[in-house]
């Protein structure tokens, strides 16, 4: 197949040829475009094109925009904290939980939504809190409530999706990101942490960080990440962002410097004070003020700057694009071996516990067997 | 193991206050990074006679010549042509497909003149379902070719709409966003172009043919587009020519009684055209396409294939049920595939077979022959020797007896010579 390619100013024209149609189109001479990399063409900007941005973006404007946050790790290492510094306001409504609350029993998840606004954008915010998480002494399987909840998310976007008569705007309350805190031992990857992000890597994206890194001193922080990395890479952990989706060679530069700092070193405060006539948010010790925002003293501006300014879209694009897409491919391909009736049990268990990185079936598989389980109008 | 949610009821989203920079402002221009990197689709559809200036427009339109050839006259049908064309204006990539209607309108009996077209246009809907419902979808970087505008060129006539203009506005109405222009307006008049515009539109509404309105629920277009529709259908003049009005270069056709000048207001509605479609609404005939009339599309499709929304249990189901069904006719016929094609390669095996073999006797045939021959060859050869040595034999026994004889003759001779000479020696004693 031959194109008449021409990649002059003004008036010549790339013109991409009539191809082959790959779609069975019943129009007897309807040739179908291709889209290869072939240079387009400039022209003179008085034709208007470009005002599609702005379209764009009034449009987006007007629609606000979603965004869902999934902390995880043990209690006390300052989630909470971390999620009112990073949105700058009392998500939660008390942070500090009381010292006579006893752990809860079993994990649960616990959300809740705000819409915040700035400069006429809305956000509509979603924060899920995994308290009890990894707190008890068997902590076995800790993470299934975890996965089932996100999986739960993606199922009712396809049972949206999949409707006749569907809504212009399906609610999003999938997770876009889930941040886990590792607990800053200074020495690895617990086994607990790396099952966990194993898993978890799979299903949506995790960016890890070293939470209450005000305990370490800079070189062994760097010790300390430098280890993280070595064992998220030897057991083939994939986190945000991840190596597979960069798109070209900007994003490849750009990520690889993030890639370099993961997992950032943070330290979070709602709390005020005064250092050199300005007002920061720190924590305040007997041996001087942290300051959250100062890059020299912890690496919050990074997450910061990762999760908001830089790449929500992204995270929410990758979570649409690939996870969500993952998650429906393997839900429409079990369907059919799932008989009308109660026959959820037919499906052969997976073993978790030998889950390798390779396979993507074995968590979800198990996932919607217990969802069904659980949900009696699935059952006839 | 349960998994207990605390999630509150949506009238309790509170709103937060701030207190300090987030910097989740940046949000939309996140968005549009994405957007530019991946490029746009904008689909347009001319729908309009032959002749009547449809290729013109667009090149006046995109400010590029498109090429191709005008159309004759003596198409059979009406056929449609589609081009794409990539098209950039500073960091905006336009991936633009301009579907052309060929013979519309030249036919004797144009009863069937806009099956094609609608055919095109669900064609273009169907492909992306089928997009859609696959279990291993591409969607982000779908090429969208469903129509996203369409510009119906109505006849310079300064009377009325055409029945076959009604007809076809009306069957297109529900599939996509329709412009009705009118095209070639420098032969109108200008009193009689506005008597033209308004009957049009009466007898658009009369007719209940749903053009596309623009939007006016946002405020920052709404009073240009408001402005804008009070003008429709836009009459249009398009020229690729450029001719020289006082000091610059325009677009614009040149006639002994004047200049007629594309970009003025004045003279033609071509600026509002260009403002309307691609510089305040272009996104808004996208999204309009997707959300409504594919989605109309969609479920028509759908409620055909069998399925119901009636109650949520059922649902999931029949598409399941649909899935496996498809799935095991596909298992089916790749089967019956499988055997055919089996069956086939037996059966050629099998005539190669019979042809070797029938080589292969050939072959131990010609191979015998030429033993047989070269055996005969052969003892000639040796019969031949066998002469030759008897005839050398005989040569050596005639030889062997010539001498014998020759020397006996000498003998005899030299005995009579001698007695000779003994007679003669006796003699003279």
């Amino acid at each position: 197949m031959g194109f008449n390619l021409s990649n002059s100013w003004n008036r010549d024209l790339c013109v991409l040829g009539p191809m082959d149609s790959l779609r069975q189109s019943p129009s007897p001479c309807s040739s179908r475009p291709s889209s290869p990399r072939t240079p387009p063409c400039e022209m003179p900007a008085s034709v208007g094109i470009e005002a599609v941005l702005d379209q764009l973006k009034i449009k987006a404007m007007k629609m606000g925009f979603e965004f869902n946050v999934m902390v995880v790790g043990q209690s006390g290492l300052g989630k909470s904290t971390m999620v009112n510094t990073l949105f700058k306001s009392k998500v939660w409504k008390s942070t500090l939980p009381g010292l006579g609350v006893p752990t809860p029993q079993t994990l649960q998840l616990h959300s809740v939504t705000h819409v915040i606004e700035e400069k006429g954008l809305k956000l509509k915010l979603t924060v899920t809190d995994t308290p009890g998480f990894g707190d008890q002494i068997n902590n076995d399987k800790c993470w299934e409530p975890i996965l089932s909840y996100i999986n739960e998310q993606y199922e009712q976007y396809l049972q949206e999706e999949i409707l006749i008569t569907r809504q212009r705007h399906i609610p999003d309350t999938r997770v876009h990101c889930c941040v886990y805190f590792v607990p800053p031992t200074g020495h690895c990857l617990r086994p607990l942490d790396i099952e966990f992000l194993q898993r978890l890597c799979r299903t949506v994206n995790v960016v890890p960080v070293i939470a209450r890194a005000d305990s370490l001193t800079i070189e062994e922080r760097e010790a300390f990440r430098s280890r993280i990395q070595k064992d998220l890479k030897s057991h083939c952990i994939d986190v945000y962002p991840q190596k597979r989706f960069d798109e070209d060679a900007n994003d490849r530069i750009l990520n690889s410097k993030i890639r370099e700092r993961i997992p950032f070193a943070v330290v979070g405060a709602d709390q005020e004070h005064l250092v050199n006539g300005r007002c920061v948010l720190g924590r305040k010790t007997n041996w001087g003020i942290i300051e959250v925002e100062n890059m020299a003293h912890c690496e919050f501006p990074l997450l910061r700057d990762l999760l908001i300014r830089s790449h929500l879209q992204d995270l929410k694009d990758i979570t649409h694009n690939i996870h969500y897409e993952n998650y429906r491919v393997v839900r429409l391909n079990e369907s059919h071996q799932l008989p009308r009736g109660p026959g959820w049990v037919n499906l052969a268990p997976m073993n978790l516990a030998h889950a390798s990185a390779g396979q993507l079936t074995s968590p979800r598989t198990s996932k919607a067997c217990k969802q069904a389980q659980e949900e009696p109008k699935y059952d006839f | 193991m349960a998994v207990a949610v605390g999630r509150p009821s949506n009238e309790e989203l509170r709103n937060l206050s701030l207190s300090g920079h987030v910097g989740f402002d940046s949000l939309p221009d996140q968005l549009v990074n994405k957007s530019t990197s991946q490029g746009f689709c904008f689909n347009i559809l001319c729908v309009g006679e032959t002749g009547i200036g449809k290729s013109t427009l667009m090149d006046t339109l995109f400010n590029t010549k498109f090429e191709s050839d005008p159309a004759t006259h003596n198409e059979p049908g009406v056929r449609l042509k589609a081009r794409s064309y990539e098209l950039q204006e500073s960091n905006v990539r336009l991936k633009l497909t301009i579907v052309d209607t060929v013979g519309f309108g030249d036919q004797i009996n144009k009863d069937d003149s806009y099956k094609p077209i609608v055919e095109y246009i669900d064609a273009q809907f169907e492909a992306y379902l089928q997009e859609e419902l696959k279990i291993k979808r591409s969607l982000f970087n779908y090429h969208d070719t469903r129509i996203h505008a369409c510009l119906y060129f109505i006849a310079p006539t300064g009377h009325s709409l055409k029945s076959l203009d009604l007809v076809t506005m009306k069957k297109l109405d529900s599939k996509v966003n329709i412009i009705p222009i009118i095209a070639k307006a420098d032969t109108i008049a200008k009193n009689e172009l506005h008597k033209f515009k308004s009957k049009i539109m009466s007898e658009l509404v009369s007719n209940g043919v749903q053009i596309y309105q623009f939007p006016t629920d946002e405020e920052t277009v709404a009073e240009i587009n408001a402005t804008m529709s009070v003008h429709l259908p836009f009459a249009v003049v398009g020229s690729t020519e450029e001719v020289k009005i006082g000091n610059k270069m325009a677009k614009a056709r040149q006639y002994p009684w004047g200049v007629v000048q594309v970009e003025n207001e004045s003279h033609c509605d071509f600026v509002k055209l260009r403002e309307m479609l691609i510089r305040v609404n272009m996104e808004d005939l996208r999204e309009q396409t997707h959300a409504r009339h594919y989605e109309l599309y969609r479920r028509c499709k759908l409620e055909e294939m069998g399925f119901k929304d009636t109650d949520p249990d059922s649902k999931p189901f029949s598409l399941q049920e649909t899935y496996e069904a498809k799935r095991n006719e596909f298992l089916g016929e790749l089967q019956k595939k499988e055997e055919e094609m089996r069956q086939m390669f037996v059966m050629r095996v099998k005539e190669k077979e019979a042809e070797l073999k029938e080589a292969e006797k050939e072959l131990h045939e010609k191979f015998d022959l030429l033993k047989r021959t070269h055996q005969e060859e052969k003892k000639k050869v040796e019969d031949k020797k066998k002469e030759l040595e008897e005839e050398v034999n005989n040569f050596q026994k005639k030889k062997a007896a010539a001498q014998l004889l020759q020397s006996q003759a000498q003998q005899a001779g030299a005995q009579q010579t001698k007695k000779d000479k003994d007679k003669k020696n006796f003699f003279f004693m």
